[in-house]
């Protein structure tokens, strides 16, 4: 037990420090994913017009701030960058063999490899989401219960799981298709959507939110950000984390079961 | 000049021939597109479905800004996304060299390798919706707007290229340069919003320094808000886009002076 935990914390360690040398890489990601945030501020402001201490859906003004800022923050945490496209690039061009020769579990290396890089990610970026929240901080409003930082912390890690498990559920694609990037940009573009990156989904009509709530995709950003503004507690919250954690075992499942039968069929290219 | 038109003529028809192999692939990127646009649309909805106006703009004014923004971007994405995006791994491999050896313009060469004629049929949808959305609005646009309208179009697809191209130039000093690709896709981001909603020093820097926030706003005024000086509009935006053109060029200029191949 010993001995495997710490092959995964030499794995961990790799991953770190490879992304460490692309620091500026993702440095500068962040300081454009800043722009969006700029423009939807502004929006957001003119949505409120000349009536700044008004309402929308239930919202005031500098809730929705905390709520757009707190998206971003959640989304540098959990959302993988490119681990669906390294996986998918070690199906395709027979790197794999390498992996599979190998005394690791491979769904267990790439979860660590992805723990890393979020781990290091959100290190690097930590002085500039600070700086964001700082300037914002007229707007910003900390959880006023212990256990809301508790639960958040929960769904954070679960919609962690979550994003991973569909990452590496598209990339196991392709072992049967070549080219995959197009299916993993239609699945990203329901994600934004639909995750609450774009607007808070409680915005929706509520016919429409009501079939959305039992979908995978507002667990992945929107239900620990609602979590964190205690907008949501209750019977209200225990059931969300029901669904969020049953659609962390769905994803699970499916990830360990296209993993299986795609290992059947991979031909080793190049190998 | 014809020499440019006749390479481009090749260029053009060599890419469709390709695309028309991966029919199934071209037919995918369509629905990404797609799904994206119609992600825009229901957004708009939601807004409109708690204000009804923002910032002085009604929800069909709104849409037909998406709509001339799905045109002018994804005219630019026909035309030169794919080239510039290459740029980064040209210059990390050095196959830079051999652009550099043709006999015509190496930015030219660089820019128009390919078509993506997926995105000129998007940019069709986007004419639909500016039409539709021209329609609800209740308005005909005179011969005079039209013939504006024209005009500027191409005005907006050339500050999309040349905002990317100075993007693409980065990857001369830095090696990874994808996120500088990645940062194209941001900025843009808020150019479909409307222009009014911008104020103080980010108002300034999007519309001289980086001037994305006229690429749509200025055509879409022309239609669906003629009686906001169209003119003005149009000339603001023309003279925007040659400052960033011509600084892109000699940032482009600049990094060419600086590259030394890779392989030696």
């Amino acid at each position: 037990m010993a001995a495997e935990l710490a092959k995964y914390l030499k794995v961990f360690n790799v991953g770190a420090q490879n992304t460490f040398v692309y620091r500026w890489n993702f440095i500068l990601r962040s300081v454009f994913g800043i722009v969006p945030l700029i423009g939807t501020i502004y929006l957001w402001r003119a949505m409120f017009g000349s009536d700044a201490s008004g309402h929308l859906s239930g919202y005031t003004y500098s809730q929705l701030i905390l709520y757009f800022a707190m998206t971003i923050f959640v989304e540098n945490l959990v959302t993988p960058t490119e681990d669906e496209w390294q996986i998918a690039g070690e199906i395709r061009d027979g790197r794999m063999n390498f992996l599979l020769l190998k005394p690791i579990n491979y769904l267990a290396y790439r979860f660590t490899l992805y723990a890393s890089y979020r781990v290091l990610y959100t290190a690097v970026l930590l002085p500039g989401i600070a700086v964001i929240f700082i300037v914002l901080r007229e707007h910003i409003t900390l959880p006023s219960h212990g256990f809301t930082w508790l639960a958040f912390a929960a769904s954070t890690g679960l919609a962690a799981l979550i994003q991973f498990f569909i990452a590496y559920a598209l990339a196991m694609l392709a072992f049967w298709i070549l080219e995959i990037s197009t299916v993993i940009f239609i699945v990203f573009s329901i994600e934004y959507f639909l995750s609450g990156q774009v607007f808070p989904l409680d915005m929706l009509p509520p016919w429409l939110g009501a079939i959305v709530k039992w979908t995978p995709f507002p667990y992945e950003l929107y239900f620990p950000v609602q979590i964190f503004m205690e907008r949501i507690s209750g019977a209200a919250l225990a059931t969300g984390l029901a669904i969020q954690a049953a659609w962390a075992v769905v994803m699970w499942l499916l990830a360990v079961g296209l993993w299986r039968l795609g290992i059947k069929r991979y031909e080793a290219v190049g190998g | 000049m014809n020499r440019y038109v006749a390479i481009y003529r090749l260029t053009a028809r060599n890419s469709l021939i390709r695309e028309m192999n991966f029919k199934l692939n071209f037919l995918l990127w369509m629905v990404v597109e797609l799904l994206w646009f119609v992600g825009q649309l229901a957004f708009i909805e939601v807004l409109y479905g708690q204000v009804q106006d923002i910032a002085g703009w009604s929800k069909w004014q709104v849409v037909t800004l998406v709509g001339v923004h799905q045109i002018v971007s994804q005219l630019f994405q026909a035309i030169f996304y794919v080239n510039l995006a290459a740029l980064p791994e040209l210059v990390r491999t050095g196959r830079l060299d051999l652009m550099l050896t043709l006999p015509v313009d190496a930015q030219f060469a660089i820019s128009t390798r390919q078509v993506s004629f997926d995105c000129l049929v998007n940019s069709l949808v986007g004419i639909g919706i500016v039409t539709f959305a021209m329609t609800k609005l209740g308005t005909v646009p005179s011969p005079m707007q039209l013939a504006l309208f024209a005009a500027a179009v191409p005005f907006g697809v050339a500050v999309h290229y040349a905002v990317m191209f100075g993007l693409s130039c980065m990857s001369f000093w830095f090696i990874r340069a994808q996120s500088f690709i990645h940062g194209y896709f941001n900025l843009f981001h808020i150019g479909r919003y409307p222009e009014a909603v911008f104020r103080g020093v980010f108002r300034f820097i999007f519309t001289w320094l980086i001037p994305i926030i006229l690429v749509s706003n200025v055509p879409a005024k022309i239609l669906a808000r003629p009686l906001e000086s169209p003119v003005a509009g149009l000339a603001t935006l023309a003279t925007a886009t040659v400052i960033v053109l011509v600084g892109t060029r000699a940032l482009w200029l600049l990094a060419l002076r600086r590259y030394g191949s890779a392989s030696s």
